[in-house]
């Protein structure tokens, strides 16, 4: 096969290039499906309640991993501040993943139990009023906003389809868990639960 | 890993480099199809040259090939195999670790033996406290420790839950969490703000001496067990002194009933689990100092 007929024959030189392309993958992505650091959960992990559930995601929608990460890497200065490094087997039930690669903010993987409920209220609502030099927007219609009970269990049923073990017994009790709550309870229960499986002593 | 997938990496890898070793060495010479060592390409008149990479640029590519066969070799990366480095994340980590412990262990070691008023003396103790307080306490506290709302001064002589160095400690490492439950369905309306007015009389304020007097037996019926009698508190359960003029959740008479009828429960995060023993006994310390200078 010479240069002439690959470049005149598009189809094959398609072919060709989704071949070379694919070694990386091929090597670096596909044998972490099949591995147990990666697939299995570490000890004591739980699928999140509806209401962390529904605080996860207003995570996601005000943005949040845009700016704080959840992933502490192997550095000490890292593990000095956050604390114990993350695993793979604390995310084997986010879907979609929230390790984020930015940090305007400090990274929370494991913020949860650092701060009492009533300081991420307060610092939700004005973060100048805890850290007077955060630069962090405040997000004061997480307290007005109230949880769409009703969606709660088709987003556990979505979850369970890709494999995060909720019981059926889960899905049913979860409109009520949520119904009526506010914005702000579901985000602070979602970010107290974060990494407290994993410490390590600084 | 299981062999298999070892294997699968092994090999797509080496695949891989042999393959753009011998792609690169393949068109190291021309092959001149056309006239003139072009080509024999030509678009509107314009002839394509059929050179050879140049040798700078041939050689990069040698490097790079060299380069990523030595660091396979020295590091992780061909599945299984550890590399002659035996280099992993982990145990640069605990090395990192290990040599800050042998640099850094030394000098919390020197106060450890010593007691909490003693460090409180110490300029170099209370430098480094104050740099542990500003990562670890100022999100709350404050970075000048006054607090703020919802979260207590740690400057003046006024303790919630003891000013002592015990129970500095104490605080510190299993946390706190204020337990005054919400008095709405025992007083009721009246009754909250008749409490209110006993409670601003405490610490000597203008009130309508009636609802005071209304509001006395309430505080003698719900808040003694914890505020006392007298007003002064309980450091047991972190119940405020109510006679002075010092507010958590401020003073005003909006803020008093709020706190009555809905009750508070501020919370002090336990760190043991997150910070050493030494580092607690010089945050301790630190703190200490800032009310007893």
């Amino acid at each position: 096969m010479n240069h002439d007929f690959v470049e005149k024959n598009i189809f094959v030189m398609l072919v060709l290039t989704v071949v070379a392309i694919s070694f990386g993958g091929l090597v670096e992505i596909v044998p972490l499906f099949f591995q147990k650091q990666t697939t299995e959960p570490i000890e004591g992990l739980k699928p999140l309640t509806a209401m962390q559930l529904e605080g996860r995601d207003i995570y996601i929608r005000e943005g949040c991993n845009n700016c704080h990460s959840q992933m502490i890497r192997p550095l000490r200065a890292e593990t000095e501040r956050y604390g114990h490094y993350s695993v793979a087997g604390e995310f084997v039930y986010d879907h979609p993943f929230l390790w984020g690669s930015k940090r305007t903010g400090p990274d929370l993987a494991r913020v949860g139990g650092r701060y009492s409920d009533d300081w991420h209220r307060a610092h939700m609502m004005d973060p100048r009023s805890v850290v007077p030099e955060s630069n962090m927007p405040a997000y004061p219609w997480l307290f007005e906003n109230t949880l769409r009970a009703e969606l709660t269990p088709k987003k556990m049923q979505a979850l369970r389809m890709v494999g995060v073990p909720y019981t059926d017994d889960d899905i049913a009790s979860a409109s009520v868990a949520v119904e009526g709550k506010k914005e702000i309870d579901a985000l602070i229960e979602y970010l107290q639960q974060l990494g407290l499986l994993l410490r390590h002593k600084r | 890993m299981s062999s298999f997938w070892s294997l699968w990496i092994i090999v797509l890898t080496m695949v891989t480099i042999i393959g753009i070793t011998w792609l690169l060495f393949a068109n190291r010479k021309s092959t001149n199809a056309g006239p003139d060592s072009t080509t024999g390409h030509e678009y509107d008149g314009i002839e394509e040259y059929d050179n050879p990479l140049p040798a700078w640029w041939f050689y990069m590519f040698v490097i790079t090939i060299v380069f990523g066969l030595l660091y396979l070799a020295a590091y992780p990366g061909l599945g299984n195999f550890k590399g002659f480095l035996n280099w992993t994340q982990v145990n640069q980590w605990e090395s990192e670790v290990a040599e800050a412990e042998q640099r850094y262990g030394a000098i919390f070691a020197e106060y450890r033996g010593m007691s909490v008023e003693n460090v409180a003396k110490d300029d170099k103790a209370l430098k480094m406290g104050q740099r542990m307080f500003a990562n670890n306490c100022a999100q709350c506290h404050g970075s000048d420790a006054r607090g703020s709302y919802g979260f207590p001064n740690l400057t003046d002589s006024e303790w919630l839950y003891g000013g002592s160095p015990e129970q500095i400690k104490m605080s510190i490492i299993q946390g706190r969490a204020g337990a005054m439950p919400p008095w709405q369905a025992a007083l009721g309306d009246e009754g909250i703000v008749n409490v209110t007015h006993y409670v601003m009389s405490l610490s000597g304020r203008e009130v309508d001496q009636t609802k005071a007097s209304a509001g006395t037996e309430k505080y003698q019926m719900f808040c003694t067990s914890c505020h006392g009698a007298d007003g002064k508190g309980n450091v047991m359960f972190g119940a405020p002194d109510l006679t002075n003029n010092i507010w958590l959740y401020g003073g005003s008479q909006g803020l008093i009933q709020r706190s009555i009828r809905n009750g508070r429960n501020g919370k002090m995060p336990a760190h043991s689990e997150l910070l050493s023993e030494d580092k607690i006994h010089l945050l301790t310390a630190y703190v200490y100092s800032l009310s007893n200078q």
